[in-house]
């Protein structure tokens, strides 16, 4: 059986991404559980982790850092066992190196770069709403380009090529998707992008 | 570019979905729950949900009915209607909510706007004005558009902007019902100075106006009720006719 945990530090909002792993288990009879828990046994337990986010960097990384223990637990699932990790937004974003989000914040370090603002060029801020998600290279999440709903005003500046997975235009192309290994992120909400957001949450289920 | 997002809107009174015509003579359209699924799979972009019960004994109703949507529907909502303080936006989030929008608790007092950007990001955060014309300028009204409450729509708007608000809804009081399409007027005055994203509401009747009020009147997402609810147009008929149209959608 399959143990999904959304890793609970305080970020908004979670509810929405237990739901939706919930209706793709239900649907597609797999065999699982999914948690909301920051509980160091849950997240040893689990085979599959989302590092979900809402809001600030600094926030969002003070949340996770002030839970003892709860870094190491995190290093430990996706980096010395390689199990399936995903970030979401901000979860996605504190995968990089750093962040210049009012000030420069370390990240978890995971894929290297820096998290940076989208330029405006008279374009809206956030970028918010719906847009294109194109494959930048062959990857499980992503087969074909789609649309995702995207809410964010800063980006994955990603250091190397390769990790980068998918792009999308707005105002510059940017990674809306990264990969390295077991470890992925999406800039977008898949819990919030209707069928095609779900396919890509069943996708990651079945890694 | 993020593509034009089209959102029905539903008035939700004692759990059951209704709208008015100009603000009265309410209808029945259904179950909140089922029509948002609905929409949903229809092609929706957002779903708003606009509780129009205002009263304390309906808050749990419609909280209850925020989670059961949230269950069932993968699509942003944005819920509004009473909402007065940082705890009310705090368990409509809490039960699934996405965004809330805030009216005559802003009017009333600027600073929830900046407070509650700050503590849950101006992403959630969408005030909602609705604007009447009298003589030559518009007014801001407020319960529920029963009280002129003396400020001009302009103004305030660009004050929400300035307090750090996610979003604007913009609805046409004159506008509202009468199916005759969007207040183009007024939209384009307002999205000449506007940053952050424009909701326009009120008016839609045909195809037509859809297109109007993205060329036109430069809104950034088009809300519309009664055309949806009574299956008068589809989302799906629309989105088809604005991409022949060449505007930027999801299909």
């Amino acid at each position: 059986m399959k143990q999904i945990t959304i890793v609970d530090y305080g970020s908004g909002n979670v509810l929405s991404a237990q739901k939706s792993f919930i209706k793709i288990a239900k649907d597609n009879n797999i065999n699982s559980i999914v948690l909301i828990s920051n509980n160091l046994d849950d997240i040893k337990k689990s085979s599959h982790l989302v590092l979900p986010g809402q809001g600030a960097f600094e926030t969002c990384m003070n949340g996770v850092r002030n839970k003892p223990g709860l870094i190491e637990e995190l290093n430990n699932f996706a980096i010395i066992d390689k199990k399936p990790f995903l970030g979401i937004c901000v979860g996605m974003q504190m995968l990089a190196s750093q962040s210049e989000e009012n000030g420069i914040h370390k990240g978890l370090g995971w894929i290297p770069g820096n998290i940076k603002r989208l330029p405006a060029n008279n374009l809206k801020m956030p970028h918010m709403g719906w847009n294109s998600v194109h494959p930048a290279k062959e990857n499980n999440l992503l087969k074909n380009s789609n649309d995702y709903y995207f809410v964010h005003s800063y980006y994955f500046d990603c250091k190397n090529k390769e990790n980068i997975l998918a792009e999308t235009q707005y105002g510059m192309n940017f990674t809306s998707i990264i990969g390295k290994e077991n470890i992925y992120g999406v800039q977008f909400h898949p819990e919030k992008s209707s069928s095609q957001g779900l396919n890509l949450i069943k996708n990651f289920m079945n890694l | 570019m993020s593509k034009v997002r089209i959102i029905p809107c539903l008035d939700v009174k004692d759990g059951r979905v209704v709208k008015g015509i100009n603000f009265i003579d309410l209808i029945d359209a259904g179950d909140p729950v089922e029509q948002a699924k609905h929409y949903s799979e229809n092609g929706a972009d957002e779903i708003c949900f606009l509780d129009i019960s205002a009263s304390l004994e309906n808050r749990d109703t419609l909280l209850n009915i925020v989670e059961k949507t949230a269950n069932e529907v993968f699509i942003p909502l944005t819920v509004g209607g009473g909402v007065s303080s940082i705890e009310n936006i705090k368990s409509l989030l809490r039960s699934g909510a996405d965004k809330v929008s805030i009216n005559s608790a802003a009017i009333k007092n600027p600073e929830i706007i900046k407070q509650s950007s700050e503590f849950f990001g101006n992403q959630c955060i969408v005030v909602a004005v609705d604007a009447k014309k009298i003589n030559n300028d518009w007014y801001v009204f407020s319960h529920g558009g029963t009280i002129n409450t003396g400020l001009f729509a302009l103004e305030w708007i660009e004050n929400i902007q300035k307090y750090g608000a996610g979003e604007v809804l913009l609805t046409s009081m004159d506008k509202d019902g009468t199916k005759s399409g969007f207040d183009i007027d007024l939209l384009s005055r307002v999205a000449e100075f506007l940053t952050i994203p424009l909701i326009a509401s009120g008016g839609v009747g045909k195809l037509e106006h859809f297109y109007e009020g993205i060329s036109k009147g430069k809104a950034d997402a088009l809300l519309a009720a009664s055309v949806f609810h009574f299956n008068e147009l589809s989302i799906k008929k629309v989105k088809e006719y604005l991409i022949k149209k060449n505007i930027n959608i999801r299909q």
